[in-house]
Formats: C-alpha cells, structure tokens, sequence
C-alpha cells in the first residue's frame, strides 16, 4: 500500500517535471516579440473599435501605427491632444485625414413625403424593405424605421419629429456604420470640406415625382446649368456634383449658387455646423409643413 | 388502400386549402387593359433588350424584347397595339423598373402572329432549347426561372429523370389545377419537348391528393392520346401538404433524392419543370409563338367575382380588381398566396410571367399584427421545417444581429422562406421576414467587402 501510494506520487511529480520543463522550454523558443510601445500606443487610443481607420479593431490600428504603416490622423474618435500625445511618444508625423460625415441622401420625412402602404411587422427598414420596398410612395426614400440610429455607437444620428435620421456632425466619426445598416444605401460618407449636398436619390423624371414627395429632385437640370466649370452634371436624372481636387481654388460663394436654382430644396448647403440650409427658390414651393431647416 | 400513403417529405405544415372558391371554375379570357406595364425583367437574370421603339406599333406576339445573353428569355406583345413609352414602372420588390408601355388598339382583331414553329419530330435538343428561350418561357410556378437554362445539364452531370410539379401546395391558388384539368394534351406535348431537349428517359408529374381529378385527366390523357409516351411518363399523387410545391421537397417526395446542400436538382439527376411551363411549351412551340397571357387565379374573400382567368401579360392588378370586383373593405392584396406571396404596396404593379394569381383580403380576415411574444424554444419551428434547419436558433440570431453566424453556422441561405416557422410559432415572431432581412444584410456585407478588395 505504501509502495503504490510512493509510485503514483512520483509518477505524477515525474510528469510535472516533464512538462513543466517542456513550458519552460516552449516559453524561450516560441516567444514573440511585442513592441512595448503598441501597447502604450493602444492605451491612448479611443478603444470604440469602430472601424473608421480601416483597421478592425484599435489593437490592430497600435499596430499600424507602431509598424508606420498609418498615421494617427487617420483616428477620427481620438482627440487632437491625444492624437498629439502618440506623435510625440512615436516621432511620426500626424498625418493629414480630410474629415468626413455620414450624410443622408433623403429629405423625404413623413410631413413631405407620402407612404403608399400601411406597413405592419418588424420595426426595422432591413425587413420592410423586404416587403415591397417598406410602403413608401418614392422607393428609394428613407423608411424610418431608425436602423441607422440604432447602428451607430456614437450616439451622432437621431430620427427627428418627421422620421428622418439627422445627423450631428461634431458627433460623427465616419465610421460607416450607418452606410452598411441603411438597406436604401442613403448615407454616404461625405468630406465636410464638400458643402453642397444632394438630399435625394429618386431617379424619376418630371413633376409628377412631386406628388410622393415635395423635396424631391425632379431632374429639372437648373443646378447643373448654372454652375461653375462643370462643377455639377446630371447623371441618371440626379444632379452629380464633383468638386475639383483643390478646394481652395473653389470660391465656396460660387458653389452655392446651386441651391438658389433648386426649385424643390433638394439640394442642400451644409454649414460649418453642420445645419443644412435650402436657397430662397425651394420656399415658394406651397407645402403641407415647412421644412425643418431654415431656409437662409 | 385504406392504409396506403402518399408519398411526401420531411416537415412541413397544413395550411387551410381554402382552393374550393375557385378550383370549379373553368378558366376564363381576361379583356384588354388600356395599358399593359410590361417589365423588361420579368425571370430571373438578365433583363431583356428592347427591340422597338416609343411610337411603334406591334402585333399580337411580336418581338417586344430580345434575350440579352444565355440567363435570359425573350418578351412579346401581348396585344396589338402602340409603344407608349419605355421607361421606369413600379414592380414587386419596390423598387422602379424599366419596362415598356403598350397602348392596345381598342378595335384589333388581336389576332396572333404566328412564328417559326419547332417540329418536335425533327427538331434537335438545341433547336427546342432555344425555341423555349425564345418563346420567352419561364417557371410559371412564380420562381420565373429561365426554363431553358435549366434543360442543359452541367458538364459532369447527367440528368435522368424530369420531374413535372403540379403539386399547387400555395393556398388559394386553383390555377395549375385547371391547366391539368383543361389542358392535358399541351401539358403531355410540353413533357414530349422537355424529354427531347434533356434526353431524359423517363418524366414524372408530381400532383396533391387534393386534385386527384387533375391526376385522373392526365392519365386519361396519356392512355388516350399519346400512347408512344407510355411507359416514360408517369403520374404520382403525392401528400397534400405544404411546401410540397418546392422542387426539393417534391425531388423528395416523388423518387427519394435529397438535393445535397446548397446544390441544385441537376445534381441529383433531376430537372424540375412547372406544369404550366409545360403545358405554354406544348401550345407554344407547335406554332412558334411567345408567351402573351399567362393562366392566373384572383381570390380571396374581398374579391366578388373570384376565379382562374388567361390574362394577358402587363394587365395592371388595379384593372384586373377593378374588372372581378372587389369589397369595399379590402385590405390587403398578396401576390401569389397567403404563405408566400408578397403583400402589395399598390395597385400599379403589373401580371408578369411569374404572377401565379392574386389573393385579397378584408380587414376582418387580417387581423393587425399580434404581440411578437419571445421564443419559448417549443420547437414547433423545427419540427415544421421542411429543410431541416433551426429556425428558433436562427430567429434569436436575427434578433441579435449575428447575421453571418446565421450564414455560416445555421445554414441561412438554405431557407426557401416557405414561411412554415412562421406559421406554426406560437409566439408570433415574423421568422421568415427576419430571415429575408438577414440574407440581404450578409449579401450586402459580401458585395461590400468585394467591392473593398477589387
């Protein structure tokens, strides 16, 4: 009995020898080297995992960064001083990121727009556009359904009073989540240096697109006509704007003369704050409700 | 025979047939709308390209549209009449699509235009293939597969039996039924031309004990007038049982194939054809014409005078409801069926090759939407399910957002969205929506991560 009681003792301290030593061993050959700095570099970082840089998650954008393969400006949560911080402790230079802004092609809110159907079932538009595109009367207009509120994680969309998501820019990061949720491919990432802004993707022609909504652009062509150098064309019955590689050389006064020609509102101005503002033209259009800017 | 049971598959529900509204009725020649709406997409694939222009004026079974490739039919006039415009009209799926707008001329004599016929004698399998895809023939069922791309096995496969659906498992709808009953002969001709373009030996129509006549007709039929196909096609009533018209389940029921996972029939040897496809192939081809109408059943308790009508393709469903009446607390209106049709958000819309009927309801058979309780995990979705999937775990899935999980680990895309989860779950929870919702986020997601690395 006490034999068999000292064998298994020392079978088993035999076998934590072993593979104790074997640990032992794996730990010198298979050790990986990790640049200290990445983690310091990732505790500065915003830790969202938003995807905005176009890494996956913040780990691996400490890793870029470290390996110099970005640079910090391409962090569009982190804060200037933060961002200061990392260029200091790495010697980098900063970098140079245009900031960008989800923006939503679609003005078309319940006081402007109508709904053709009554829509019952799963509040959320990936599944009424499901069924026959949602209810709404222009098929390629917002649902409101607020997937895009929900998707975002920066708290930066809201649905205002007429079920349209509105956007605050100080909040947004362009991460691109809202991009992928909208089942209508409403929002797009925008530069904010960009002002003008088509609100409306209806590729309908004519002013019978006015009997579903009443901001929505009829491809009358006046915005694309009077602007400057080509500045503005009509494609598919949409305007298509193309701002020129120097923003600088664009007199911002010359480009805002689009939104004067617009009889309908449907392109916008973004101010520096954000707010979009329609020209003097779209107010004579009579309307069930104003729209919920104020026209400058 | 008392004990003897029809063959069927695995799952599957019994939804009331609710088919005696509809299934005497003999079917009946729809008038002329003033304006059909013709789509240019009406299959799936490749739109068609138009081959007139806005002001032309066309005959009854021209070339509207030629096929623009090998997934892709051609379309014809389904009236004498003038080219209003070709532009964008509103279609099922919501959104707008191009499509052109015949005016008929209200005095023709509508007389068809008669093409090059396909002689079953001496016409080669290629010579019929493309005379399917030129007569502009499609799944009739309401998939609106292209038929003739179908027909050709893929190299390495090899296929031995033709499977003709005439199971109509979709309640409400009569209108294969009546085809099988007045048509048999041009449904044994249409199975003669699809034996001669697959060089299948043998053919198998698949009907539900409910329409056992249906069954008796074509058997009738096949004794009577074509006796040199004896031998090779063969009627089998199967299990009247819901979704006994999807081609898998019928593979199943009819002669014990399970298509592997994510394949098609071809790959167990199988071609499944529609009925009505056949029985437009066997009237067509002899006289080298295209599709002008297309047999559908309008139904349902809001509807006064319901019944199977040959419409002619394009008719606007506000014209077709207008002309069988309906009242005046219709509600709703679904295309095809109660279990999978699609519910309509307006009446613009248009019969295309794939509309199997129409079916309206009153307020009071369409109750507002019932409390979403959670899933209690009773399992009657699993139970009911005729692809052997987990629709419970899937809808918990959904409601997380875990949609590629959903994809990779359950088996999404195998879901036909037949919508018997839906229909036996007790707690009410619109599964067969949250699945249509999943697969369109996991295809945007691929396209988008595509489109990132190209």
């Amino acid at each position: 009995m006490v034999i068999s009681a000292f064998t298994a003792v020392s079978i088993v301290a035999l076998l934590t020898l072993l593979l104790a030593s074997l640990l032992a061993v794996a730990s010198i050959k298979l050790r990986v080297d990790e640049d200290p700095r990445v983690a310091h570099v990732y505790e500065l970082l915003p830790h969202n995992n938003c995807g905005a840089c176009g890494f996956p998650s913040c780990q691996m954008f400490a890793e870029a960064l470290v390996a110099g393969k970005t640079a910090p400006a391409n962090c569009t949560v982190s804060n200037a001083s933060d961002k200061q911080v990392i260029v200091d402790y790495l010697h980098v230079d900063a970098g140079h990121q245009v900031r960008k802004v989800a923006r939503l092609a679609c003005a078309g809110g319940d006081n402007v727009a109508t709904r053709q159907a009554h829509y019952q079932g799963e509040k959320s538009c990936a599944a009424a556009t499901q069924v026959a595109g949602g209810g709404k009367t222009c098929t390629w207009g917002c649902l409101g359904l607020a997937d895009c509120a929900n998707a975002c994680d920066f708290n930066a969309i809201t649905m205002n009073e007429h079920g349209l998501p509105e956007v605050n820019e100080a909040q947004c990061t362009a991460c691109g989540d809202c991009v992928i949720a909208c089942p209508k491919d409403l929002f797009s990432l925008q530069p904010v240096t960009q002002h003008l802004w088509v609100r409306c993707k209806n590729l309908e022609q004519g002013d019978e697109v006015l009997q579903h909504c009443q901001v929505a652009c009829t491809a009358c062509g006046r915005c694309a006509m009077d602007a400057p150098d080509n500045l503005i064309s009509m494609q598919n019955n949409l305007p298509h704007i193309r701002y020129p590689a120097s923003m600088s050389s664009q007199q911002p006064d010359s480009t805002r003369r689009a939104i004067e020609r617009c009889p309908t509102g449907a392109i916008v101005w973004f101010s520096d704050t954000g707010t979009a503002q329609h020209g003097a033209a779209a107010r004579q259009i009579i309307r069930h409700s104003a729209l919920n800017s104020e026209p400058s | 025979m008392l004990f003897q049971r029809h063959p069927t598959f695995d799952g599957g529900v019994h939804p009331p047939q609710s088919k005696a509204l509809t299934a005497d009725l003999p079917i009946r020649q729809f008038p002329f709308a003033p304006v059909l709406n013709i789509p240019l997409n009406q299959h799936i694939g490749q739109p068609a390209i138009p081959v007139v222009r806005e002001g032309q004026e066309v005959e009854r079974g021209a070339l509207l549209a030629k096929p623009d490739g090998y997934m892709s039919v051609a379309l014809h006039a389904p009236a004498s009449g003038v080219v209003r415009r070709i532009g964008l009209m509103p279609s099922i799926t919501g959104k707008m699509v191009p499509g052109i707008y015949l005016q008929p001329f209200p005095g023709a004599t509508q007389e068809v235009q008669s093409g090059q016929p396909c002689n079953i004698e001496t016409a080669s399998a290629e010579d019929i293939i493309q005379a399917i895809q030129m007569a502009g023939i499609v799944g009739l069922g309401g998939a609106a597969f292209p038929t003739h791309a179908k027909l050709k096995a893929p190299a390495g496969k090899h296929i031995d039996t033709l499977i003709i659906n005439g199971a109509e498992c979709e309640p409400f709808l009569t209108n294969d039924y009546r085809v099988m009953l007045e048509q048999p002969d041009e449904i044994l001709t249409g199975i003669h031309y699809l034996l001669n373009a697959t060089g299948c030996r043998r053919a198998v129509i698949g009907i539900e004990d409910n329409k056992a006549a249906a069954a008796q007709a074509l058997q009738t039929c096949l004794s009577g007038k074509h006796t040199s196909l004896t031998g090779k096609i063969e009627v089998v009533v199967v299990l009247t049982k819901y979704p006994q018209g999807a081609e898998k389940m019928l593979i199943e029921a009819l002669i014990g194939r399970q298509v592997p996972r994510g394949g098609l029939p071809h790959d167990v040897g199988v071609v499944v054809v529609n009925v009505t496809s056949a029985a437009e192939i066997g009237r067509l081809l002899p006289r080298g014409l295209g599709i002008q109408e297309r047999v559908i059943t309008i139904s349902g308790p809001a509807v006064n005078k319901p019944g199977n009508y040959r419409i002619p393709i394009g008719t606007p469903l506000r014209f077709a409801l207008d002309y069988v009446g309906v009242s005046d607390s219709i509600t709703e209106v679904y295309l095809g069926g109660p279990m999978m049709g699609q519910a309509l958000p307006n009446l613009d819309i248009s019969i295309t090759k794939g509309t199997s009927g129409f079916t309206a309801f009153t307020d009071s058979q369409t109750t507002s939407p019932h409390h979403v309780f959670p899933c209690i995990h009773c399992a009657y979705c699993v139970d009911a399910c005729p692809m052997h999937l987990n629709p419970s775990q899937l809808g918990l899935l959904a409601k997380h957002g875990e949609v590629s999980k959903m994809a990779e680990d359950f088996h999404l895309f195998d879901c036909f969205e037949c919508g018997s989860c839906a229909f036996v779950c007790p707690s009410h929870i619109p599964l067969v929506q949250q699945f249509r919702a999943a697969k369109a986020e996991v295809r945007k997601m691929a396209a988008v991560h595509t489109g990132a690395d190209a």
